[in-house]
């Protein structure tokens, strides 16, 4: 079908000005620019270099020494268990300091907000700073790197909880409120059958991110398999630290399909 | 003998609108009341400064004598765990089953750690189980409750609220969600609750034919004021006009519910 010849009634209005995008594309690329002069960024430099990279990554991978895997089993279920145990106790501890932080429920604010600020405070500083700080609190080991995911576990979870918390169906509080059901009923039975499932996978969640975190732990001091990145290294067995990595990328990528295959099934 | 005194009532919200405006009424025992008026007219804000969930800017409110106004913690959960409250969006906790929602009903009897533990005594489950059945919902006990639809989600929260054993039912828009045949349903339901366990019950309608059909006392209001209250056999077409600052359209009643 052919459209009719339409003449328009008014001309048409003055088109906006270019001005704004030009001068976003300008600092787009200033920034980078400058960025990349700061850090000495070169390009030169990488092709330079890329025949040590090649070098690096063929002695490593090709072939990697498989047999040193029997002597990473056990760092590597230490590493998990740190995980493990860091996200479950972080997930524990993370209960109160979201009922705490949702503003529908304790309706102090400056309640809420101190443990708002505790919980950035937590999320700013990355889990290996605080591993160090803990290694030299407790000590070389495990329960530094542990410490250091149950901290980071909860600036995460407690975090996303509380907004979970901020936004259930109010309906059910209003009902047992007026029923005259107390503060911790209310939380027991209106509250947390809400959000129950989006909390499970908040845990998980922290999780996969945790179990990553916690292979690079060992690098100070705080327990699980990146202790042997420095073994190898140092004695220049390449092929050995392949193995490492080669070992941490599966178990990781196994723990996280799992891991959001639960989710996905949750919510 | 009466239940309820409200004494000169008034309510301003913090954007400086009026919502009650000196209302004072007394409900005897037992009777079965009807709140109509437009939207914005106070119904909600008058049935809810009755269990304190707002509170009035003037005036006394006396529940079986007790001070409602003045009541704070334990006193005033003690006296809203004597008031049931139904609501337009039955509020029910939909990932729950529904006898949990029902239990919910008997929380305020029991010590917050022992209902924390879910620790319900058998008594109470039997209480529950009755609820339902009196609403004829008892074989959905152990669905979840968004399983349900509309007419049963809200038969279930009037099974809640009857297995808290209040004394006074508060019901807000019960069946502003509802199709014309669940609305009956449901209203039948809230008659035959009160007249057969004599709970005193407080309704805020809508529509002007169910309130007409269904309580022997109707409470019109009109821009937070009380400009009607009397026999619902009493109230006629300038009554109505009165409530509702015009005649009413014939699109603005349900239409045939007193068929069947």
């Amino acid at each position: 079908m052919k459209t009719k010849d339409w003449d328009l009634s008014s001309p048409l209005p003055e088109k906006p000005s270019e001005i704004k995008r030009i001068l976003t594309i300008v600092i787009f690329f200033i920034l980078i620019f400058s960025a990349g002069r700061f850090t000495g960024f070169s390009i030169g430099s990488l092709i330079r270099n890329s025949g040590e990279a090649k070098d690096i990554i063929s002695r490593m991978f090709f072939p990697p020494d498989f047999a040193y895997t029997k002597r990473l089993i056990n760092p590597m279920i230490e590493t998990i268990q740190i995980s493990l145990v860091g996200t479950i106790l972080g997930s524990i501890v993370s209960i109160p300091f979201a009922v705490l932080s949702a503003r529908n429920f304790i309706k102090t604010k400056w309640i809420n907000g101190f443990f708002r600020n505790l919980l950035n405070l937590f999320r700013t500083i990355p889990a290996l700073v605080f591993a160090a700080m803990f290694t030299s609190v407790f000590g070389f080991g495990s329960f530094a790197g542990m410490l250091a995911l149950l901290i980071f576990t909860i600036g995460l979870v407690a975090k996303l909880s509380y907004e979970a918390i901020e936004g259930i169906d109010p309906g059910p509080v209003e009902a047992l409120t007026a029923s005259g059901a107390g503060n911790m009923s209310i939380l027991r039975y209106a509250i947390i059958p809400q959000v129950l499932p989006q909390y499970m996978s908040f845990v998980l969640y922290s999780f996969e991110i945790n179990i990553r975190a916690s292979a690079v732990l060992g690098y100070v001091g705080a327990g699980g398999i990146a202790e042997y990145y420095d073994r190898t290294l140092s004695f220049l067995k390449y092929d050995r630290a392949g193995t490492i990595v080669l070992l941490s990328f599966v178990v990781i990528l196994v723990i996280d399909l799992i891991s959001s295959y639960i989710r996905e099934k949750l919510v | 003998m009466s239940i309820l005194e409200i004494n000169h009532i008034s309510k301003i919200y913090p954007n400086g609108v009026k919502a009650l405006d000196d209302v004072s009424l007394s409900i005897d025992k037992g009777e079965f009341v009807s709140i109509i008026g437009l939207s914005g007219a106070g119904k909600s804000t008058l049935l809810r400064s009755i269990n304190k969930m707002i509170e009035v800017t003037e005036g006394e409110i006396f529940f079986e004598g007790k001070d409602v106004v003045a009541a704070k913690g334990k006193e005033l959960r003690m006296i809203r765990r004597d008031m049931g409250m139904i609501f337009q969006s039955f509020n029910l906790v939909k990932r729950s089953k529904v006898i949990t929602n029902v239990l919910a009903g008997r929380i305020s009897y029991h010590p917050a750690w022992k209902t924390f533990l879910g620790l319900y005594p058998e008594a109470d489950k039997q209480i529950a189980y009755k609820a339902l059945d009196r609403v004829n919902i008892l074989e959905k006990a152990y669905s979840r409750a968004d399983e349900l639809s509309g007419g049963q989600m809200q038969r279930v929260a009037i099974a809640r609220s009857l297995a808290q054993e209040p004394k006074l039912l508060l019901a807000d828009e019960p069946v502003a969600s509802l199709d014309p045949l669940t609305t009956i349903q449901v209203m039948d339901d809230l008659r035959r609750i009160n007249r057969e366990l004599g709970i005193t019950t407080l309704v805020n309608l809508h529509h002007v034919d169910l309130a007409l059909k269904y309580s022997n006392r109707v409470i019109g209001l009109q821009a937070g004021k009380l400009v009607y209250d009397g026999p619902a056999s009493e109230v006629t077409d300038e009554i109505l006009e009165q409530i509702y600052g015009r005649a009413l359209l014939s699109s603005e009643i349900l239409g045939d519910v007193d068929e069947n």
